[in-house]
């Protein structure tokens, strides 16, 4: 089993929902976050002049998928989650050591 | 006189107006702060509404309006609202209760002293703020409003016009908050330029809102009658905030994007220009002032952030000192007695003498409300200390101060 934690632009979260489901994997958590890699900051104005913002909103979506899928499902998210420009996001794959379904008790792959 | 029922209602329903604009400030700065201060701010002005509401009654309007004292001060004659009844005054708002120019003239002592709030958020002591408040009421508002309003006060005896508050309230505020400010001290991060991100721009802009709505009663309520004059000044008070808003709108496009934050700021300066001036001009004349409003508070704000170096965190004196310095000074370039037969002729009308009694005004108020403020502010510096701990600080007001925060954890 693997874990993908995908940083994504907030208005990609949709393709990328839809191409995870598309590949079977219909179950994932999603939540609001803050940063940038290379892209920097946003600058915005105050009432005279201009502040700038170091970290920009961001979506993260972490699914957990079986090793054979990892493949298809990365190839779905950058494909889903691309523009081609700056900003795009990172996708990061972590090994996962268990799984347990909190009302069955499945535990492993039975789990996810 | 005996009481007109039109005026009394006219000036019931005014003092609530104003009574509105308090908490039309604290949502106005409480939407400019970051998110660990929104509460403290607010509460900086919804405790002085209830406190100045008391202080006012018991002693202030008395040392204010009160029997004068050698043109300087209101004696303590009307001390908890002695003779202050259901008849009319024999010198104030002579056809109405004088009950209700007393509570009218209370609702403008809560929003002055709530203004000064702006220049300290996010770092001055809760407690130190009430003092700071007793103190300023005390020793700066009630002279100055005797000065200006007071029947016998020297500065309406040289000839000085003030509507409804240009000096009395803004010139007042905007400068006492600059002394205050500069006494305190910048926030943690200003001076390594740390972004301070406003929380909550349409908070603000609701602030803005009721500020404008409840200016009506603050300026068309000082005509004190309910006729002709009160329409003059309403319309003034509107097409002064237009205008200024419209042209701060401008400026910050010129720079950059039409800001919202930037039109409810000007929204504000064109309703402090027009104070002094709303029952001296005729109403189309709100236009230059709202313009000449807008740009000579956007420059000063400018100068404030890059040049003066001094964290006057919301810009009271860039905003109300400055816009209630063009006010004042506006007042004797506009005012008509066409318009206001107890006004005078301003320059546009002839006679330049006029612009020299604003100038004396603007100058005394502005001297006396620096340096007040600074022995005030000084005082509870050392007594019992103007600032929170550099962790409470941190942490944020709100919690360290008050207990609460403004908006709901995780766990619902």
């Amino acid at each position: 089993m693997k874990k993908i934690e995908a940083i994504i632009r907030e208005e990609k979260l949709d393709a990328v929902r839809t191409a995870l489901e598309a590949s079977g994997y219909c179950g994932m958590t999603v939540s609001e976050v803050s940063g940038h890699g290379r892209q920097g900051g946003l600058t915005l104005q105050w009432r005279v002049g201009e502040y700038k913002v170091d970290f920009l909103p961001k979506i993260k979506v972490e699914v957990v998928v079986l090793d054979e899928d990892l493949p298809r499902t990365l190839n779905a998210i950058t494909s889903a989650a691309r523009t081609g420009e700056m900003g795009d996001g990172k996708i990061f794959v972590l090994p996962v050591d268990d799984a347990v379904r909190v009302r069955t008790g499945e535990e492993g792959e039975n789990a996810i | 006189m005996p009481v007109n029922s039109a005026d009394t209602a006219w000036l019931l329903i005014s003092s609530a107006l104003v009574m509105l604009m308090t908490p039309g400030v604290a949502l106005f700065y409480g939407g400019m702060v970051r998110r660990k201060n929104i509460l403290s701010t607010i509460m900086m002005s919804f405790a002085i509404l209830a406190l100045v509401g008391l202080l006012w009654v018991l002693y202030g309007y008395s040392l204010g309006f009160g029997p004068d004292k050698g043109g300087i001060i209101g004696g303590l004659d009307w001390f908890g609202l002695r003779q202050v009844g259901q008849e009319p005054s024999s010198v104030y708002a002579i056809t109405v209760p004088h009950l209700a120019f007393m509570v009218f003239q209370a609702m403008f002592a809560i929003i002055t002293v709530a203004l000064i709030s702006g220049a300290v958020v996010e770092r001055m002591k809760f407690s130190a703020l009430l003092v700071f408040s007793v103190l300023w009421l005390t020793f700066v508002y009630c002279p100055v409003a005797h000065w200006v309003w007071g029947s016998g006060g020297w500065l309406s005896r040289l000839g000085t016009l003030d509507f409804a508050g240009g000096t009395v309230v803004h010139i007042n505020a905007g400068v006492s908050a600059l002394a205050l400010a500069w006494l305190l001290g910048p926030r943690k991060g200003f001076l390594e330029k740390q972004p301070m991100e406003p929380s909550n721009i349409p908070m603000v802009t609701l602030g803005a809102g009721l500020l404008w709505f409840g200016w009506f009663g603050f300026n068309a309520g000082s005509a004190l009658t309910s006729g002709g004059l009160a329409a003059s000044a309403f319309v003034a008070t509107n097409t002064a905030a237009a205008a200024a808003a419209f042209t701060w709108m401008l400026l910050s496009w010129i720079h950059r994007r039409p800001s919202l934050l930037g039109a409810a700021t000007g929204a504000v300066v064109g309703l402090v220009a027009i104070t002094p001036a709303a029952g001296f001009v005729s109403p189309v004349m709100g236009i230059p002032i709202g313009i000449g409003a807008a740009v000579a508070c956007y420059y000063a704000m400018l100068l404030r952030a890059k040049k003066m170096g001094v964290d006057e965190s919301l810009d009271v004196w860039a905003c109300h000192g400055i816009g209630g310095t063009w006010g004042a000074l506006a007042t004797g370039i506009f005012t008509s007695v066409a318009v206001n037969s107890a006004g005078a002729d301003g320059l546009l009308f002839g006679s330049a003498t006029q612009v020299l009694k604003q100038l004396t005004g603007i100058a005394v108020v502005w001297t006396f409300a620096f340096g007040a403020t600074w022995v005030l502010g000084k005082l509870v510096d050392v007594t019992i200390g103007l600032r929170v701990t550099t962790v409470e600080e941190t942490v944020g007001l709100d919690i360290s101060q008050h207990g609460e925060r403004a908006y709901g954890g995780m766990l619902r």
